[in-house]
């Protein structure tokens, strides 16, 4: 099974590699409106496309390499929270690279 | 949804050939305003459903004609209402208005919807104003059961009994009660049998009112009347918060349904199943169903005879097509609550769904919604419940994620401080508030 995924792994890579780069942003499009709709379950607590106010963390603008790295340690209960601990357990490692997708394409309003 | 596409576009076809103009819409793809009109999207209530279905639609729709119609100048606010009722905030903490909708080019109508017509498409108001739409959003709330408890309505029309279950005038009238009730006085709430909107509120409500008492009244007392066999949210925390900051002045008892209410002198009298309860201050928050709006002027109830049942992919009302209905109103998911951040979160959904039906195009498969509720147990310590809900294809319905969610360890102040950012992130996230 590991070996399969490998092949299928590299052969996707592969491929990523061959096709031309337009059919690559055509092919990534919906993916951002999907990473939109997500992103919009934070807006909440976190402000309308991640301008947070008050006491909230403002996600907008935020690297999504940096993102990625908080959830993961939220996930993993390396991170001291009161809520984010349990949020994050609801979206999948694929749904949280959407949302800083999203978010690290925002510009801080102000 | 993939079939539903074609008949779609052809509906929307057919209304653009009406109007003359707008025969492109729906093929224009583009989002950015000045061009044309991809659809007319009217939205029936300011809560914090339809509010956020109009901002969305804007936000993420580009030129999509949204109007929304609500009866109320201003929004007040449900979450946080118990907070001014135990007077640690005023009513002006909980009320905002519509004019960052109207900046994003929202048209705001005030007023009352009396008929709906799905087969013409058109939505009839008091004054007679008809609005057409391609899409109809309808943000009900919820409407009471009060031929279930005998007397009721009389006393709730005389303004002598409250509920205080839709927040306004009924909030800032609840704590004139309060207020005017002498030390040593019976604050009696009775709490419906599920499911009723916000799961935690009454319970919250009752801590308010006794961190009121404990402050400002010592000797009186609140009693809590649960028609349901023990606390229906936060149970654990809620339990702590009685017995640890309320000993003395807070008395619940579960399993106590009010049948009837009567006054008696200048007392209120809960009439329960085996004995009478007597109150200075008396609020029965009634049973609930959807909003009189879903069930007698759009005829959308069809679960239960109470809720309305809905495609939770698009939020489209399974009993009338083109209508998407959002909030405490819908016949809920398994372990979804009603409430302003569901309903919010329900709108996200209806807005990219609508957007996507406008322009001819499948809608999105793998939607999400997630809630947090923040309740007060004193003026600074709060305690949450959040959960996650991921669409399940195969059910066709939202599923909380297992181990995902859960409640605070235990009330804390810096929960106090994210409630009141919650709330204020969120209701300019629905009324697109200015900065």
């Amino acid at each position: 099974m590991i070996r399969t995924r490998a092949v299928v792994a590299a052969a996707a890579t592969l491929t990523a590699l061959l096709v031309p780069l337009a059919a690559q942003a055509q092919a990534t499009a919906p993916d951002m409106v999907l990473a939109r709709n997500l992103a919009a379950t934070c807006a909440n607590c976190h402000g309308t496309n991640g301008n947070a106010r008050g006491d909230m963390k403002p996600l907008a603008g935020m690297p999504a390499d940096k993102l990625i790295a908080m959830m993961a340690d939220y996930r993993a209960g390396n991170l001291p929270a009161t809520i984010m601990h349990q949020i994050v357990k609801g979206y999948t490692e694929d749904q949280i690279k959407l949302i800083a997708a999203h978010f690290a394409a925002q510009k801080p309003a102000k | 949804m993939t079939n539903a596409l074609h008949p779609t576009r052809r509906r929307l076809l057919g209304a653009g050939a009406a109007l003359g103009g707008m025969a492109t819409l729906g093929l224009a793809g583009c989002a950015t305003t000045g061009g044309p009109s991809i659809g007319r999207v009217v939205v029936v209530g300011g809560g914090f459903g339809g509010s956020t279905a109009a901002r969305y639609l804007k936000m993420w729709g580009g030129n999509v004609d949204v109007t929304l119609v609500e009866r109320n100048a201003q929004f007040v606010s449900c979450p946080i209402s118990n907070y001014v009722i135990g007077g640690h905030a005023g009513m002006d903490r909980i009320t905002r208005g519509y004019d960052g909708l109207k900046a994003l080019g929202v048209k705001l109508v005030q007023g009352e919807v009396t008929a709906i017509d799905a087969a013409a498409k058109k939505v009839r108001l008091a004054n007679g104003t008809e609005l057409p739409y391609d899409r109809l959003v309808i943000s009900p709330g919820i409407g009471f059961m009060t031929e279930q408890t005998g007397g009721l309505q009389a006393q709730l029309d005389s303004g002598r009994v409250l509920h205080s279950w839709q927040a306004g005038p009924q909030t800032a009238a609840l704590r004139k009660q309060l207020e005017a009730m002498p030390d040593g006085g019976v604050f009696a709430m009775t709490i419906p049998k599920v499911p009723y909107r916000c799961p935690p509120g009454p319970y919250e409500r009752a801590c308010m009112v006794a961190s009121y008492f404990k402050q400002a009244k010592p000797k009186s007392k609140v009693l809590v009347l649960d028609a349901n066999p023990e606390v229906q949210s936060k149970k654990a925390l809620f339990e702590r918060a009685f017995a640890q900051h309320y000993q003395g002045i807070l008395e619940y008892r579960a399993n106590n349904e009010v049948k009837e209410v009567v006054t008696q002198g200048s007392q209120l009298v809960a009439k329960l199943e085996f004995d009478d309860v007597k109150a200075d201050v008396l609020n029965v928050i009634p049973a609930q169903r959807a909003g009189d709006l879903a069930r007698n002027t759009a005829g959308l109830v069809n679960m239960n005879n109470r809720w309305v049942g809905v495609n939770w992919l698009t939020m489209e009302s399974t009993a009338v097509p083109g209508v998407h209905v959002l909030g405490d109103a819908t016949f809920s998911a398994p372990a979804m609550p009603k409430s302003g951040h569901m309903a919010n979160q329900h709108a996200k959904v209806a807005a990219a769904a609508i957007i996507q039906l406008l322009k001819g195009e499948a809608v999105n498969s793998t939607p999400v919604v997630m809630n947090t509720c923040y309740s007060f147990v004193t003026r600074t310590d709060v305690v949450h419940v959040a959960s996650v809900h991921q669409y399940d294809a195969a059910d066709k319905t939202f599923k909380t994620v297992p181990g995902s969610g859960g409640v605070s360890a235990a009330a804390n102040q810096l929960e106090g401080r994210y409630a009141l950012s919650w709330a204020d992130n969120i209701w300019a996230d629905m009324l697109a508030l200015p900065a």
